[in-house]
C-alpha cells in the first residue's frame, strides 16, 4: 500500500515474496574485507545459484544461523548482483556475529524489501547524494546506478561526511570516483590528525558550496537522523522542493514484510513504505520528538 | 587582470560596506602565498591580521597531549579566516597551516581595529560580519560534538 | 442479509447437536466458559460447560462476574480474553532447521500442543466486536506483501458461530465505533438467543455462508424449527435493548485528524504519570498484531528454531535503535499506542484499529480509560506541530 502522493520510477524495487516469507535463503560468505574498525564488507553467493536481483536502497534481513536476523542495506552494484554485498557495522548482537563470519560460512537472506531511492526519477536534471558515516553504504547502489546511466543526468555530486579520515568507507573507490569527469566527490571529515590534506567540518559546507541549482536537483540523503534533517533543512532552504529531497529512514526491524509492527513511524511501515522516503511525506514526522 | 578593490567588493564578507570603509580595507591588504605545511600562524601568536583565501586550503589544528595536532577545522576558498584581530585578547587559539599551495589576502587587523575604535558605525559593521562568521563556525562545531557518525555502540540488540 | 428460509430457531439440545455435529467434522469447539473468576475461550463438548446463568460487571481496571437471575447462556459481555490467541498464538513456531553445509534444511518440529486443543477450531460465541477484529486481523495479517502464512491456514479452517450481545459490559463501547452489538457478516452461523429456560430456552440461528447452512441442515430435523416474525422480532429487540446500554462512548469524527494534531498534548504526560506499561492492554486487545521474531538454538547451535511472540510498543526495547530506544519515556508509548489503534491504523488499513471491545479500560490495572483520553486529547490538542498534516 504506498501512502506519498508523489510519482515514483519503476526502479523502486518491488519487494521479494518467497513461499514463506520468514524463510531465509543460504548465501555462502565468499568474501569479506575490513573496511573500518568496526565495519565489515561482505560477499554473499546464493547456494542455489540464483542472484538476488535489487534495487539502490533496497535491504535484505540477514541471518546468522540461530542467533539472529538485522536488516542490513545491500551496498552491491545493482547491475551486477550476482553476489551479494553488504558493509555491516558492529553495534553489538546479531551485528558482531556477523562482522565476525569466516569466508565459507553460510548466513540466511530475505528479501530484497523495501521501497529504495528511485534514482532514475533524476534524469534529465542533477543529482546530488549525500552521505554520513555508515549512510555511505546504502547510497553506493545509487551511485553505480547514476554512473551506469551517466548521460541520462546532468550534475552528478556527492558529499560525503565521516568521523575522521580512518572512518571513511570505500576509499579507493573514493579516489576514483573523484578522479572521473562526470561525478564531482567532496569529501569531509568531523575532525582529522595533522597532516590530513582533506576538508573538516560537516556536509552542510560542501553542499552549500556546490552551487546546486534547485529546480533541476534529486537529493539522496543517508546518515544519522539529525544529520540528515539538517542536511534537508537545508536542502529546502536552497530551494530544492521536498518531494524531491529523499531520505533512508531507519527503525526497528523484526520482520522485514510489514507484519511486526516495529519499524513503524506514525503511519508509515518503514519496511514496506520506505526505507527511502520523500521529505515532503516525512518531514512532520521526524520532528516530533519520540514520535 | 582584477584590482584588490575589485576582489574585496565582491566578497560577501565586505558586501554592504560603503566606500570609504571599502577603500579603508584595499589600504589594509595584502597578497600572501603559502606552500604545503607553511603556517599561517601558532597558538599564542599576536593576532593581528585576518585572510581571505583565495586559493587552496588551511588547516586549523590544536595540540592534544597524547592525540598529537589535531585539524579541527579547515578554511575554504572564498572563506574567512579569523576573528582575533577584533576579540580581546587578540591571540591566536589555533595553529593555521596551508595543507595545499595556499593564496590568500592579508589583512592588517590593527589597522583596522584602530579604525574601528575611532568609529563605532564602521566597528558594528565589522562586528556583524564577524559574528556571522563566529556564528557558522560554531554551529558546525557544535554539530560535531554530537559525534553524530560514531555513536550507537551497545553490547545488546 | 440473510432471509427467512436460512434462519432457524434451537433449543438447548438443538444447540448441543450443533456442537457436536462440528464436533463430528473434526472441529474442536471452543467455547465460552468460566474459569479462574472470568469468562475465557476453552475446549468444550457440552452445553453445560457454557456460562449459563452468568453475568459479568466491568468497569475500569474492575472486572467481576455474577449470578444472573435467569439462565441465559451468553449474558456476559466480552470475555477476559479474546479470540486473538487462537488464530494468532501469542507463541508461534515459525519453522525450526537443522544446519548444513550449505545452510539448513527444515524439519519437522514437535507438536508444541495447545491450550486450545488441535485445529480446525469451531469459534462458538463470537462477539460482534471480535468478529469484526477478526476482520481487522484478516486486512492486517493477510492483505500484505508477505502474507502470514500460519494465520492464513488457521482462519480458512475455523469455523465461527457468532452470537448477538444482549447484556453489554460498562466498558462496552461498540456502537461508536459502528462493530456492533449484532454481527452483520464474516460468521458461519450466528446465534440471537431469544428465551432462556422459563420461557423456553431457545436461540435464533442465522446463517452466514455456504458451511454454516450445510451444518444447519445437517441437524437432526425434530431439533431445528423454522424461525418466525415472532421469532425475529424478539431477536431485534436484543439488539435494540443491548444497544441503548453501551457503557462507554468514544467520538470518532475526525479522530484521525485529532490524534496527529495533538502529539504534543500536556494529556499525554497526565497518562505517562498513571500509565505503568504493563503491556496489559495490548495483551488483551483484539486487534494488537505486533510480534517480535527471535532465533533459538540448541546448545550445539546445530539446531535453530525461528519463533514468533507477541510483542508491545509498551516495552522499553520495542523501539531500540543504535543503543538506545526511540520511545523511551512511557507518555510516547502509550501515545504511539492510542494514536496507533485510534488514527494511523487508519491511513494503513482502511478503518480504525478499535472495535469497542472495552477490554483494555477493563483490564488496565491503572483504569486509564482509552475513551477518556481521546476524548481529553480533542479537548487539548496542545500546540500545534507540523504532525498536523494528516494528508
Amino acid at each position: 500500500m504506498t501512502l506519498r502522493g508523489e510519482t515514483r520510477s519503476s526502479d523502486r524495487g518491488v519487494a521479494a515474496v518467497a513461499p514463506d516469507p520468514m524463510l531465509p535463503r543460504p548465501f555462502r560468505l565468499q568474501g569479506l574485507r575490513r573496511d573500518t574498525e568496526d565495519t565489515v564488507t561482505l560477499w554473499l553467493d546464493p547456494v542455489d545459484g540464483e542472484p538476488l536481483a535489487f534495487a539502490a536502497g533496497q535491504f535484505t534481513m540477514l541471518q546468522a544461523f540461530g542467533v539472529g536476523e538485522v536488516p542490513i542495506s545491500i551496498s552491491g552494484d545493482p547491475g551486477a548482483p550476482h553476489l551479494l554485498q553488504h558493509t555491516i557495522r558492529d553495534v553489538g548482537g546479531v551485528t558482531a556475529t556477523l562482522v565476525r563470519a569466516q569466508v565459507g560460512d553460510v548466513l540466511g537472506v530475505r528479501g530484497p524489501y523495501g521501497v529504495g531511492w528511485g534514482v532514475r526519477d533524476g534524469a534529465g536534471g542533477d543529482v546530488v547524494v549525500v552521505a554520513g558515516g555508515i549512510g555511505l553504504a546504502p547510497l553506493r547502489p545509487a551511485l553505480l546506478d547514476l554512473l551506469a546511466g551517466a548521460d541520462q543526468y546532468g550534475r552528478v555530486v556527492l558529499v560525503y561526511g565521516a568521523r575522521s579520515p580512518a572512518d571513511l568507507l570505500f576509499p579507493t573507490e573514493l579516489e576514483a570516483w573523484a578522479d572521473r569527469s562526470d561525478l564531482e566527490v567532496a569529501v569531509t571529515v568531523d575532525s582529522a590528525p595533522a597532516g590530513y590534506r582533506g576538508r573538516v567540518g560537516l556536509v552542510t559546507e560542501p553542499l552549500a558550496r556546490a552551487g546546486l541549482d534547485p529546480d533541476r536537483t534529486l537529493a539522496l540523503v543517508c546518515g544519522p537522523e539529525v544529520m540528515m534533517r539538517h542536511v534537508a533543512e537545508d536542502l529546502v532552504r536552497r530551494g530544492v522542493p521536498p518531494a524531491r529531497v529523499r531520505l533512508s529512514l531507519e527503525r526497528n526491524m523484526r520482520c522485514g514484510v510489514g507484519l511486526c509492527g516495529h519499524c513503524q513511524l506514525r503511519e508509515l511501515f518503514l519496511c514496506v513504505d520506505g526505507p527511502v522516503v520523500g521529505l515532503d511525506r516525512v518531514a512532520p514526522l521526524i520532528t516530533v520528538r519520540e514520535l | 587582470m582584477r584590482t584588490m578593490k575589485t576582489l574585496l567588493e565582491a566578497h560577501p564578507f565586505f558586501a554592504g560596506l560603503d566606500d570609504e570603509a571599502i577603500q579603508l580595507v584595499v589600504g589594509c591588504a595584502t597578497n600572501v602565498h603559502f606552500d604545503p605545511d607553511q603556517y599561517l600562524f601558532r597558538v599564542g601568536d599576536p593576532a593581528d591580521r585576518f585572510y581571505v583565501v583565495r586559493h587552496g586550503r588551511v588547516a586549523l589544528e590544536l595540540h592534544l597531549p597524547g592525540s598529537g595536532q589535531q585539524v579541527v577545522d579547515t578554511v575554504e576558498e572564498d572563506q574567512v579566516l579569523g576573528w582575533s584581530w577584533l576579540v580581546p585578547p587578540h591571540q591566536w587559539f589555533l595553529d593555521a597551516r596551508a595543507v595545499m599551495p595556499t593564496s590568500a589576502i592579508s589583512l592588517d587587523g590593527v589597522c583596522l581595529r584602530g579604525k574601528c575604535d575611532e568609529d563605532p558605525a564602521l566597528g558594528y559593521a565589522f562586528m556583524q560580519r564577524v559574528a556571522h562568521v563566529m556564528y557558522e563556525r560554531l554551529q558546525s562545531s557544535r554539530v560535531r560534538l554530537l559525534d553524530l557518525y560514531g555513536g550507537g555502540r551497545d553490547a545488546a540488540r | 442479509m440473510v432471509s427467512v428460509a436460512t434462519a432457524a430457531v434451537l433449543d438447548l439440545a438443538g444447540l448441543q447437536a450443533l456442537i457436536d455435529a462440528l464436533r463430528e467434522r473434526g472441529y474442536t469447539v471452543l467455547g465460552p466458559v468460566v474459569r479462574d473468576g472470568a469468562v475465557a475461550p476453552s475446549p468444550v463438548t457440552s452445553v453445560d460447560e457454557l456460562p449459563r446463568g452468568w453475568g459479568d460487571e466491568q468497569d475500569s481496571a474492575f472486572y467481576r462476574l455474577r449470578r444472573r437471575g435467569d439462565d441465559a447462556l451468553f449474558g456476559f459481555a466480552s470475555g477476559a480474553q479474546s479470540w486473538k490467541p487462537v488464530l494468532f498464538p501469542a507463541r508461534q513456531l515459525l519453522w525450526q532447521g537443522r544446519r548444513t553445509d550449505d545452510g539448513f534444511t527444515v524439519e519437522e518440529p514437535p507438536d508444541a500442543g495447545s491450550r486450545y486443543g488441535r485445529p480446525p477450531y469451531a469459534l462458538l460465541g463470537v462477539r460482534s466486536c471480535d468478529l469484526h477484529a477478526i476482520g481487522i486481523h484478516d486486512r492486517v495479517l493477510l492483505d500484505r506483501a508477505g502474507a502470514d502464512a500460519h494465520y492464513a491456514a488457521a482462519r480458512q479452517e475455523a469455523f465461527v458461530v457468532a452470537v448477538a450481545c444482549s447484556d453489554p459490559a460498562g466498558t462496552c463501547f461498540c456502537l461508536s465505533m459502528r462493530t456492533g452489538p449484532r454481527p452483520a457478516s464474516g460468521f458461519d452461523l450466528c446465534l440471537t438467543e431469544i428465551g432462556t429456560a422459563a420461557d423456553g430456552h431457545r436461540l435464533l440461528v442465522e446463517v452466514g455462508s455456504d458451511r454454516g447452512d450445510e451444518i444447519l441442515a445437517a441437524l437432526p430435523v425434530e431439533l431445528v424449527a423454522v424461525a418466525d416474525e415472532a421469532h425475529r422480532a424478539a431477536a431485534a429487540r436484543v439488539t435494540e435493548v443491548a444497544a441503548a446500554r453501551m457503557g462507554r462512548e468514544l467520538d470518532t469524527d475526525g479522530l484521525r485528524d485529532v490524534l496527529y494534531a495533538g502529539a504534543e498534548s500536556p494529556r499525554w504526560d497526565d497518562v505517562a504519570a498513571r500509565c505503568l506499561a504493563c503491556t496489559n492492554c495490548t495483551l488483551v486487545c483484539p486487534t494488537c498484531f505486533c510480534t517480535s521474531v527471535d532465533d533459538e538454538s540448541d546448545l550445539t547451535g546445530d539446531i535453530a528454531s525461528r519463533v514468533r511472540s507477541w510483542d508491545s510498543c509498551f516495552t522499553g526495547d520495542f523501539s531500540h535503535l543504535h543503543g538506545g530506544s526511540v520511545r523511551a519515556s512511557v507518555r510516547s508509548r502509550y501515545r504511539q499506542w492510542a494514536t496507533h489503534k485510534l488514527a494511523s491504523w487508519i491511513d494503513q488499513f482502511g478503518t480504525s484499529g478499535c472495535v469497542g471491545c472495552g477490554r483494555c479500560i477493563t483490564w488496565c490495572p491503572a483504569a486509564i480509560d482509552i475513551t477518556a483520553e481521546a476524548a481529553a486529547v480533542r479537548a487539548d490538542p496542545g500546540p500545534s506541530t507540523a504532525a498536523a498534516e494528516g494528508d
